[in-house]
């Protein structure tokens, strides 16, 4: 919210300086967005006259205006705004003028075959407010080549603050002032708002609200007054350069004062032409299908959750959000009827959104306006109307009640030290609460404290607290250390975080780099990936290629070595370890580790190198990061299964699932499916692998932290090997099963050292040679003892696999 | 040669040494030489001939030639026998004398052959040492910015006492608002841009959780039920010392806001914790997370619906030059939110509001990841441009600790 210096001090007796005030602001909660002595930031600008605008030869939107702007010569100007046209006065910039909304100087140049020599500007080309639909429009008695800030007043200091959704009562320039004065910056001064005496019965009834009781009602209390016979028209400068200063567009007198008191009390009101309501106005809500002509001239469609207020031929304003073009008051209005109403904040807001319409009256009425100013503030309207136009009112015409908290606070003092830290005297407490206007009683320890009507934000002890300390300024709270539970703390992580810690630095050590991709991904990706329901789409994406939640890292990652594939890199080493969204429900939610390899980004190394051939990835390259990840975690990846059950996306020869029993799977690996690397328009050979680190068991309590003892044997170890001839089928981990399990206590280790096929080994069988290491541990082992262990491998080995051995 | 000075006797004229396969052995029956003759004529052969073996190969044929079975001084040996007594012994020691000193030389020269052959070896087997290597897989992975920061998050906060707790991406309405005060309606609700997702059978809406505070209310709230999963934090009891890190979700996309980013919360629940020490644990945070002696914090009033009293808290800076300096300068940079715990909060976690009290922060991870580590644009983290990641990740074995240091 914007406001000048000078309009404050018409609130508050103050000596303190722009700067001063400015710090303060930010102290107390009301943050200063930026203070800007706008005649300095705007002196170059000048009042002009566009004296002829006409089309320009080669662009549709563009005009050539001659422009005078008191140089005693005509400056050619291209002006794309829609309300360029002939003999409109505005505001220029000469070249050579920085202009703030843009960030840019301006210069001489040449736009589409025609000279432009500066700029015709809009308010938000000036930071005067948002609007930047069409340059600045003046009156047609502005003198020209004027410095604009001079003409507009507009030569002090402006604040921005910014204002939290609890703070209504600070949405007026006096809410601030009594927060500054309440900080002892100065003292508030109070505004007349005392009844105006009628001339006589209203000529509009009081509205009646006709709502039947289920039915939203945003109303609560309307105030309106008719004033007959005032004369409308420009309202006085003072009031112009108010509004300009703070980026409103002065529009007539009445119009003018609706804004002064909205912006000035925090208290919205709205201007009807009386001669142009059309019989009994009334409250309702809106019916289907009808629409409001709003004053931004646009126009709105209304549904039957949205309060209006209307006449026999429908709807003259939103309640709450904005007029109607229809009843507007212009230079012509010689009737005015005030409205000064009371909303439900709750519903002005759901209106708001569901209208996308952002007002000032919405602003200030879905943050709460003062209830207690509904009739004060349109006694405060009508006696302004009064001295700026004249006429008559005529007695108010109320409906409906307005709604107010009332909240009683019973507040021990002690609250502020324990909530705070900070100790405040019992005095200065009552002082500070005195001042934001809260009425106290009771003495001692605990007061009773009344909450004013401008503060319906406040309930509790914990919210008077707050004032206490804005008021005497956080920075004034003793820094105080947090006293520890145990001095040297414990073990912080669980297993899950520190398996995730574990995979991302195993993963980075074997030369992956580390994605952090998007948890939505397109709705084909996720089906493709075994996802896509319904319950894990979003319903308002936004965007298409980010609407339902990811149940696997790899269409993260895969679209990731695509895009850095059209950005030249081909051999790329990813992974990711984050979460996957297997169902809506929390325990759908796990925690993966998955990576790809793609062209030659092997362990080590990629791409051509005088040491090597640069070899494709392959399934052996997924398997190996993926036994490595399992291995960082405590897993060997010889004693879990590895089973030729490749997942979808995987080639189906190459690939297979990690299992621990017939229940837990705890990962995939395997190279991608050749249809999939086509479908998902990628090039080149990719490896990939996925690990469910939720799937991972938890590890055993032992009950001390002792490694199992080392039994050393002082014999040698001895190895044998052994060549079978298998079915092509028969997996090697078969094998090695069949021949670790022969004698557990001699054979320490089994090997595969070669396998091959071809026609001397038979059609459809293969050899698979092992070496067998035994160590012995009491004696050295005889020819006999070494023969029986032999046959017994062989044994479980021919038994097991169907194969025989190699002679 | 050492062998070459215990020479006894001048020879006559030089021996050309004859080719090895045609060395004669000297002949008993024609005997027209004396023995003393025989000896100085073989010595002088041979010791020509182990001169000039040009290798191991060479010698070994001239060893196998003088001292072999059929060697020329295994000759002269084996003439003793027929010796008579008095001449033999004379001719015994000068023949055997012969046979080592040959010997002798023999092994003398192999030591300078095999000396000469390992040189030689060497040198053939020189490589240019400025061949570039691969990268070593550890030169080569990356550990994502957003990972490192939370690790030295944990790092510091862990050292202070605190544990990490999380709950899931996928949220009530209950729990991302609801419970933490915010009314149906309120105009804060609105602010936080929520992903909803399609309803399930059951009509019920749930949503992305827009910021990591549902977190909270699931460790505070009393109750006896378990977490749905293992990795959700189970419900604790005062004193509570907790961080959130997590993904959360708004829909908004612009330079400085993506539709997911990285928040961590902090929350301490107990019966004494106040603003004052609140201060404290962001001050200690802020100075070890920047790596700076001082920080100057200015806290500023604000509002959230989960805490009461609120603040916002800006952090000194100076953003004069390309890098932003935390700790000196004259810019304010806002940082985090803050506040203590709001009653109703407390009180929906089922905890006595008079009886326990606590504060609450956040921040954004991507964002204190930017301001310490220079990263210009938030939606690059999530892009996963392998030249990015190259440059801003970390080295796998960079672990953040307080004892070695967060960062190198």
């Amino acid at each position: 919210m914007k406001f000048t210096l000078d309009w404050l001090q018409d609130h508050l007796d103050t000596d303190a300086s722009a700067d001063e005030i400015g710090k303060t602001l930010t102290l107390v909660g009301l943050e200063l967005e930026s203070m800007e002595d706008q005649g300095k930031a705007l002196s170059a600008f000048v009042t002009a006259h566009i004296v002829s605008a006409e089309q320009h030869p080669n662009a549709d939107k563009l005009r050539v205006c001659k422009v005078d702007a008191g140089t005693g010569e005509l400056i050619d100007v291209v002006c794309g705004a829609p309300n360029a046209r002939t003999g409109l006065k505005s505001v220029f910039a000469f070249p050579g003028t920085y202009i703030p909304g843009k960030d840019m100087t301006i210069g001489k140049g040449n736009i589409r075959g025609q000279v432009s020599n500066g700029m015709l500007c809009s308010n938000a080309e000036l930071e005067l407010s948002e609007d930047h639909d069409g340059i600045i429009e003046l009156p047609e008695d502005t003198p020209v080549g004027m410095k604009y800030v001079d003409y507009a007043g507009i030569n002090g200091v402006v604040f921005d603050i910014s204002i939290t959704p609890n703070r209504g009562d600070a949405t007026g320039v006096y809410g601030i002032a009594r927060d500054l004065a309440a900080f002892g910056l100065g003292t508030l001064k109070s505004t007349d708002m005392s009844p105006v005496p009628s001339k006589g019965p209203s000529p509009i009834a009081p509205l009646p609200q006709l709502f039947s009781g289920d039915e939203p009602k945003t109303i609560r209390k309307f105030g309106g007054r008719y004033i007959k016979g005032v004369k409308n028209g420009p309202s006085p400068a003072w009031l112009q350069q108010r509004l300009r200063a703070v980026g409103l567009r002065p529009i007539n007198a009445i119009v003018d004062i609706t804004n002064l008191v909205s912006l000035g009390w925090g208290r919205p009101l709205h201007a009807y032409d009386a001669d142009k309501i059309v019989g009994q106005p009334v409250l309702r809500n809106a019916r289907a299908g009808e629409t409001l002509d709003a004053l931004d001239n646009k126009v709105y469609p209304l549904d039957e959750t949205m309060t209006v207020i209307a006449d026999d031929q429908g709807p003259l304003c939103l309640g709450g959000i904005m007029g109607g073009l229809r009843s507007g008051s212009t230079d012509e209005t010689v009737n005015v009827f005030m409205e000064c109403a009371s909303w439900d904040p709750e519903l002005v807001a759901r209106t708001g959104r569901k209208t996308g319409i952002v007002s000032d009256a919405r602003y200030r009425l879905e943050r709460n306006v003062d209830p207690a100013l509904t009739e004060p503030g349109l006694e405060l309207a009508t006696r302004l109307v009064m001295e700026l136009c004249g006429g008559e009112p005529m007695e108010p015409a109320i409906s409906g009640e307005d709604v107010f908290a009332n909240s009683v606070v019973e507040f021990p003092l002690a609250e502020v030290r324990r909530l705070t830290g900070l100790s405040v005297e019992p005095m200065i407490v009552t002082a500070i609460l005195s001042r934001l206007g809260f009425e106290m009683s009771g003495k001692g320890e605990t007061l009773t404290v009344k909450v004013p009507s401008w503060r319906p934000d406040v309930t509790q002890k914990a919210d008077l607290v707050e004032e206490v300390m804005r008021m005497v300024g956080v920075d004034n709270i003793p820094v105080e250390p947090l006293p520890r539970l145990n001095h040297v703390a414990q073990r912080m992580l669980t297993t899950i975080q520190n398996r995730r810690r574990i995979a991302r630095r195993a993963l980075a050590a074997r030369g992956l780099d580390e994605a952090v991709t998007w948890s939505f991904i397109s709705h084909e990706e996720a089906s493709r990936f075994g996802g896509g329901q319904e319950t894990l789409q979003l319903a308002n994406a936004i965007a298409s290629d980010m609407t339902d939640m990811r149940p696997s890292l790899l269409p993260g990652l895969l679209a990731a070595v695509r895009r850095n594939g059209n950005r030249g890199s081909n051999d790329l080493a990813l992974f990711e370890v984050g979460q996957v969204f297997l169902s809506d429900a929390p325990e759908g939610q796990h925690t993966y580790a998955s990576g790809v390899r793609s062209g030659t980004a092997r362990l080590d190394g990629s791409g051509r190198h005088w040491s090597g051939k640069a070899e494709a990835v392959g399934v052996f390259d997924a398997k190996a990061d993926l036994a490595a990840v399992l291995d960082a975690l405590g897993i060997d990846i010889e004693k879990v299964q590895v089973l030729a059950e490749p997942p979808a996306w995987s080639h189906p020869g190459r690939g297979g699932r990690i299992a621990l029993g017939p229940k837990v799977t705890l990962g995939w690996f395997g190279e991608l499916h050749p249809a999939w690397i086509d479908a998902l328009d990628l090039t080149g050979p990719v490896a990939a692998f996925e690990i469910d680190l939720d799937a991972l068991p938890e590890p055993r309590k032992k009950a001390t932290k002792t490694k199992p003892a080392l039994d050393l044997s002082p014999l040698m170890p001895l190895s044998r090997d052994f060549a079978f001839v298998v079915d092509k089928a028969v997996t090697a981990g078969a094998i090695l099963r069949a021949a670790r399990g022969a004698d557990k206590a001699l054979i320490r280790d089994v090997n595969v050292f070669d396998v091959f096929e071809g026609a001397h080994v038979g059609e459809g069988k293969k050899s698979v040679a092992i070496e067998v290491t035994l160590q012995p541990m009491e004696k050295t082992l005889t020819d006999e003892e070494i023969d029986k262990v032999s046959a017994a491998i062989v044994g479980a080995v021919t038994k097991a696999s169907g194969g025989v051995l190699r002679t | 040669m050492v062998s070459l000075s215990n020479q006894e006797v001048g020879h006559t004229g030089p021996a050309t040494p004859s080719p090895l396969g045609k060395c004669r052995m000297p002949s008993l029956e024609s005997f027209s030489m004396s023995l003393e003759q025989q000896i100085s004529t073989l010595r002088a052969e041979l010791s020509a001939a182990i001169a000039a073996a040009a290798d191991e190969a060479g010698l070994d044929a001239v060893r196998v030639a003088a001292l072999g079975k059929k060697g020329s001084v295994s000759a002269l040996l084996a003439s003793l026998g027929s010796m008579a007594p008095e001449e033999r012994k004379s001719a015994g020691p000068a023949i055997n004398g012969l046979k080592s000193e040959i010997a002798g030389l023999i092994e003398a020269a192999s030591t300078v052959l095999k000396a000469k052959a390992l040189d030689a070896r060497l040198a053939a087997e020189t490589v240019d040492i400025t061949l570039p290597l691969q990268p070593a897989p550890t030169a080569r992975g990356r550990v994502h910015p957003i990972s490192q920061t939370i690790d030295e998050i944990t790092a510091i906060f862990s050292d202070m006492g605190f544990s990490i707790a999380e709950g899931p991406d996928i949220e009530t309405d209950y729990f991302n608002f609801t419970a933490l005060n915010f009314p149906e309606g309120h105009p804060a609700r609105e602010m936080h841009d929520t992903f909803f997702m399609k309803p399930g059978p059951d009509g019920v809406k749930k949503l992305l959780r827009t910021h990591t505070s549902p977190v909270q209310m699931r460790v505070m709230q009393r109750g006896n039920e378990k977490p749905a999963a293992s990795y959700i934090t189970p419900r604790m009891d005062p004193p509570i010392r907790v961080v959130m890190p997590g993904r959360t979700y708004r829909n908004d996309s612009d330079q400085t806001h993506t539709p997911m980013f990285h928040q961590v919360e902090g929350l301490v629940i107990d019966k004494s914790s106040h603003i004052g020490q609140l201060r404290w644990v962001l001050e200690e945070f802020l100075k070890a997370y920047f790596e700076v002696p001082n920080v100057t914090l200015r806290f500023r009033p604000s509002f959230f619906p989960f805490t009461e009293p609120s603040m916002e808290v800006d952090v000194q800076c100076d953003r004069s030059g390309s890098e932003v300096k935390i700790g000196e300068g004259n810019d304010w940079l806002e940082i985090l939110g803050c506040g203590m715990v709001h009653p109703n909060v407390i009180r929906n976690a089922g905890l006595d509001p008079d009886v326990y009290q606590g504060f609450a922060w956040g921040m954004g991870i991507d964002r204190i990841a930017m301001l310490k580590y220079g990263m210009p644009d938030l939606r690059a983290f999530f892009d996963a441009d392998q030249r990015w990641l190259d440059h801003y990740g970390f080295r796998p074995l960079d672990l953040p600790t307080l004892f070695g240091g967060l960062s190198s």
